[in-house]
């Protein structure tokens, strides 16, 4: 038994015979309660990671334990809340109803998810919103009921895959705020993969870099940006210098070009 | 195009415009036909058929027709035919739903085991391939004395049976699509929450597969109707517009106008039914007004 939330050992996972290496050897350690990033270049298997820990895709070899159990009984036991990079709701449920699907899953009865939809409807800051279809609200809402949605059933992970990778820059960043507010306010244990290193070192306890072509991790940042982050951490040179650091990282992968690419994004 | 706000002075515009429309192009209808007529018997052409009364008679006397009796006397034809028309309908709603029904289940059947997808559905393209004029005496006559424990299906049944026939082909093909047309991310979704096989049917791929499936109902509606009247020729019910049909074809040449009326009363059941399934899409599938079909 370990104090970990995910605790993965030597996970490797190769894509057709003897094809693609997309994980290499992994070994990964995440605490309760950390909020741990995933960067790196595009084919660095970080979201096949992502999904080898939430028991979506199986390894080919290694071991990862989940609160101490498989990654497969973890899943079953519904441990995990996911958003994907679209919010993936559903087109014929209102705002409140898309929220109370995992609720509905679980067998929780009708009071009981009401009561759940209106605090997650809250955490979100989406009322007055909660008898919209999806298509009549923003993408960055269409995020933020995604993230309801994830959190409804407080799941012990929090697996996200670029969530926020779809919108403007604005947007995202109110979103990074909020998503800091709510981790904090829900003591949830989030993973996070991203292709942006400032969003990576602005919400992040660490800061795990991949390199691709076989997908590996070449460093783990710690963080040490003081809690609660605002706006203005930002601004602070402690957060330039972990910016750079983390960027030196991903070149010493060996990733020039795609870091070029990267920064480009930015 | 970018969506316009749907005020309700819009809503107003939008309704004169779609009568407008319809009046419109009926009214083209109403010329070509009436023109057609005209020109060709001005000039005596025979190519491809010879026109007067008896093969294209005025739109007008088609539509006078239904106001007599075709019996000295007797009702009226439009209340012959509208009897009748009740009639039709009767088997064709019975034989949508059973139609629907089969065709929804055999389509989630063949959705689920992809191995059935090649094994089964070379039939079920066959089945509609075989004459369903052929098809009809088979299941019509030949069930006449089909005993199900002590009962026996009412004469209408059987011709129900042939409606359900032209109905189940468009909805299979369609559940099989649209049970296959959920979001890939949604059902990776439905996973990570350890949702059941059942869960998943339900919650995600049958809501999925509606817009796919009123599609179907749209096309099936129509060929229940086709479907009952085509049931009705080989049999001897005569209370249908199938019955009605046959007998106002024996008196053609004496009486065109009341078979075109007849036609003209079965596209109209025809249209109905498939309003109908319009309206209940309306009502059950929510989508993005862009989505809507």
């Amino acid at each position: 038994m370990s104090d970990f939330v995910v605790s993965a050992e030597r996970v490797t996972k190769t894509f057709g015979k003897g094809g693609v290496t997309a994980l290499q050897e992994i070994d990964l350690e995440v605490g309760r309660g950390e909020f741990i990033s995933l960067i790196g270049p595009s084919g660095c298997g970080k979201s096949t990671l992502l999904r080898v820990i939430g028991d979506l895709v199986e390894p080919t070899a290694g071991e990862i334990l989940v609160n101490g159990k498989s990654a497969h009984r973890a899943r079953l036991d519904r441990d995990y809340g996911i958003v994907f990079q679209a919010a993936v709701l559903y087109d014929w449920r209102t705002v409140s109803k898309n929220i109370s699907l995992p609720l509905e899953l679980g067998g929780w009865d009708r009071a009981r998810r009401a009561n759940r939809v209106r605090e997650m409807v809250e955490l979100v800051e989406l009322e007055g919103f909660e008898k919209h279809y999806p298509w009549q609200l923003s993408g960055g809402m269409q995020q933020r009921v995604s993230i309801a949605r994830a959190l409804s059933f407080s799941p012990a992970l929090l697996l996200m895959d670029e969530p926020f990778g779809a919108l403007d820059e604005m947007t995202r960043e109110r979103l990074n705020l909020e998503l800091l507010r709510i981790w904090a306010e829900t003591g949830s244990t989030v993973i996070f993969v991203t292709h942006s290193i400032s969003e990576a070192v602005f919400l992040s306890t660490r800061v795990v870099v991949m390199s691709a072509r076989p997908g590996r991790i070449t460093a783990i940042v710690p963080i040490d940006l003081r809690q609660p982050r605002t706006a203005e951490t930002r601004e602070e040179p402690r957060f330039f210098e972990l910016v750079t650091e983390v960027r030196e990282a991903l070149h010493a992968g060996g990733a020039d070009e795609i870091v070029a690419e990267l920064e480009a994004l930015e | 195009m970018t969506p316009a706000r749907p005020r309700p002075f819009d809503k107003a515009a939008a309704l004169t415009t779609r009568v407008a429309t319809l009046l419109f192009v009926l009214l083209v209808l109403w010329g070509l036909w009436e023109g057609y007529r005209w020109l060709w018997i001005k000039t005596g052409w025979t190519k491809p058929f010879v026109v007067d009364e008896t093969t294209l008679p005025h739109l007008h006397d088609i539509v006078g027709a239904l106001f007599e009796s075709p019996q000295v006397g007797g009702p009226l034809l439009i209340d012959l035919l509208l009897d009748s028309a009740l009639f039709t309908a009767k088997e064709a709603v019975v034989g949508f739903a059973i139609g629907a029904t089969i065709g929804f289940l055999l389509g989630a059947v063949i959705a689920r085991f992809q191995v059935l997808q090649r094994g089964l559905m070379p039939y079920v393209v066959a089945s509609q391939t075989i004459p369903i004029l052929a098809v009809a005496p088979i299941v019509v006559v030949g069930l006449g004395s089909l005993t199900i424990s002590g009962w026996t299906p009412e004469d209408w049944m059987r011709v129900s049976v042939i409606a359900a026939y032209l109905t189940f082909f468009p909805v299979t093909v369609n559940t099989v699509r649209g049970l296959s047309s959920a979001d890939p991310a949604a059902v990776e979704l439905m996973e990570s929450y350890a949702a059941s096989g059942w869960a998943v049917f339900w919650k995600l791929r049958v809501p999925s597969a509606l817009p796919y499936l009123f599609s179907a109902f749209k096309v099936a509606a129509t060929a229940s109707v086709v479907g009952a009247v085509i049931g009705e020729l080989p049999s001897s019910i005569q209370d249908g517009l199938g019955g009605a049909i046959i007998n106002f074809n024996q008196y053609y040449v004496l009486n065109p106008e009341n078979l075109w009326a007849t036609n003209l009363i079965a596209a109209l059941l025809g249209i109905s039914f498939f309003l109908v399934v319009v309206l209940v899409e309306k009502l059950v599938v929510r989508r993005g007004p862009e989505e809507l079909v």
